[in-house]
């Protein structure tokens, strides 16, 4: 065989196993979209649910999602942003600081179950929040922590070592070096993490189980201590623990669960790219 | 002439490795201090100690002392010692701001907020290190696009905003055309008299044009220190004499 023709061989191969990878990507969203698109309507988005699930809307459980990944979002940004700057920009390299990443790391591999059953030990159970919005949020936002402060660790290493030389020397001080000549720069990155994390927050349904998830309540949340419907645990119930239900509402909300995580991420991606549009050089 | 910089008993430690050995030596009011040397002679690790930008580094120390006018600086506010002892890298590394927002970084982190003041500053600056006139329809554009020559000319100013008592040069021209080179020197020139300049450099030639008094660094040593044209001409230490006339370096 010539060097020709291992050259196409590989090239052919690296191609079929990249179209490989898009293909479950194509074939998901192509069977929710055909099965539960019929579904879409202002009634079923907008509405309350009915007669056991069988009509009306999810509008409790999209909200409830809302709620919730704001809440977390609104939790662990500011929290991983800030540990991640401590980490790049003040500790020193030492046992303490070696321990604390590689807790980050730790924390990223824990199943999500337990982090639900972390949630309802300490803050249901423990803190006394009850099965609230409130605890769900700070459930998944504990579960999003780690991506975001490595995300946002790796978004500040990546600014040049020179922006804050220069600052220094110039007289800034530390703080007022991070503050403008290091964290504007590393904003792209940082919101992809918060990216990520969005879509992991808005996704899952263990941590939410024993937190928040209510598994039929048609009516809206009033306060951070309401139980809310949410929309992976419902589209979790109505597939599996209640017969019958309609085939094109259970694709109908995996559906508008998609959408939204799309509608989130597109807005964070806007965000992104107006703050590197900024950033000129 | 007065004494600005005196420098008793330095010595500079990285962990466990000396850089500098018992260096004594004044530097004078408004004078232009060349120091040459060979790679690893310890020259730019003394330039960074002016103004304490060695601290940075997790692993330095250092011992003896180093005053500026009648302070040690170790008792001055290190925000303030680096607002008087400006230093220009070897390497021009604008900041990814306008050149307008590159001059008046250093004033805005000290509180000045007055647009009609830092307008001032620029023109001032810019004039001074002889940029205004090739800058002044784009102060609002991005640092970034100047040249080579012209980023270290900005640097330059960026250093003067800052209203600095002493200017530290650490190579600067080493990543520089020879054109660009010689508007750097110009700039040094015209500054002479009027800051305490302490200029590092490999380019031996440089430091004969541009200095008033030079000193003689090896291997963390200070071999010897005199007027620039007695070290050129007549060095008393036959290692001086070979590396100005090129023969080891």
């Amino acid at each position: 065989m010539n060097v020709r023709t291992q050259q196409r061989i590989a090239v052919g191969f690296l191609f079929f196993c990249t179209v490989l990878v898009v293909l479950p990507v194509l074939v998901i969203l192509g069977i929710i979209t055909y099965k539960g698109f019929s579904a879409l309507s202002f009634e079923f988005i907008f509405g309350m649910p009915k007669s056991g699930m069988n009509a009306g809307g999810i509008f409790p459980a999209l909200l409830g999602t809302i709620y919730l990944v704001t809440g977390a979002i609104l939790f662990a940004v500011p929290l991983g942003v800030l540990s991640a700057i401590y980490l790049v920009e003040y500790s020193r390299d030492n046992a303490i600081s070696r321990l604390i990443k590689l807790a980050i790391v730790n924390l990223a591999g824990v199943p999500s179950v337990v982090y639900g059953l972390f949630g309802l030990g300490v803050f249901v159970v423990f803190l006394g929040f009850g099965v609230s919005i409130l605890s769900g949020s700070l459930t998944l936002g504990i579960m999003i922590l780690p991506v975001i402060i490595t995300a946002s660790r790796e978004a500040l290493e990546s600014v040049p070592q020179s922006f804050r030389i220069v600052s220094l020397s110039l007289g800034a001080s530390r703080w007022q070096t991070i503050r403008h000549a290091v964290l504007p720069h590393a904003l792209p990155g940082i919101l992809t993490g918060t990216i990520l994390g969005l879509g992991r927050a808005a996704g899952e349904t263990a941590p939410i189980l024993f937190t928040v998830a209510a598994f039929y309540l048609p009516r809206l949340p009033e306060s951070v201590f309401d139980q809310t419907m949410a929309l992976p645990y419902h589209l979790y119930v109505i597939s599996t623990q209640v017969p019958g239900i309609r085939e094109d509402f259970r694709f109908g909300t995996a559906l508008v669960l998609l959408l939204l995580v799309l509608i989130l991420n597109f807005a964070a991606i806007i965000l992104r790219y107006r703050f590197r549009k900024k950033k000129r050089w | 002439m007065s004494t600005h910089i005196a420098v008793r008993d330095l010595c500079l430690y990285y962990g466990r490795n000396c850089v500098l050995k018992d260096l004594s030596l004044e530097i004078q009011r408004n004078e232009i201090f060349t120091i040459i040397g060979p790679a690893n002679s310890g020259k730019s690790s003394f330039l960074q100690t002016l103004n304490r930008l060695n601290e940075l580094h997790a692993e330095f120390r250092k011992t003896g002392s180093v005053t500026l006018g009648a302070e040690d600086i170790d008792t001055i506010d290190v925000e303030q010692l680096r607002a008087r002892v400006g230093i220009v890298f070897a390497l021009p590394f604008p900041l990814p701001l306008s050149i307008f927002d590159n001059i008046t970084y250093g004033p805005r982190m000290h509180g000045i907020r007055q647009k009609t003041q830092m307008t001032d500053l620029v023109e001032r600056s810019l004039r001074e290190a002889y940029l205004w006139d090739e800058v002044k329809d784009r102060l609002h554009h991005p640092a970034m696009n100047l040249s080579g020559g012209q980023q270290q000319r900005l640097c330059i100013a960026r250093v003067l905003a800052g209203q600095p008592e002493v200017i530290l040069f650490d190579e600067p021209t080493s990543g520089l055309d020879p054109i660009s080179t010689a508007r750097v020197e110009e700039t040094m020139m015209v500054l002479r008299g009027r800051y305490t300049i302490v200029l590092v450099t490999n380019n031996v030639a440089q430091a004969a044009r541009v200095g008033t008094r030079t000193a003689f660094f090896l291997m963390g040593e200070m071999v010897e220190v005199g007027d620039t044209k007695d070290v050129f001409t007549r060095p008393s230490d036959s290692r001086t004499d070979e590396y100005v006339t090129g023969k080891f370096g």
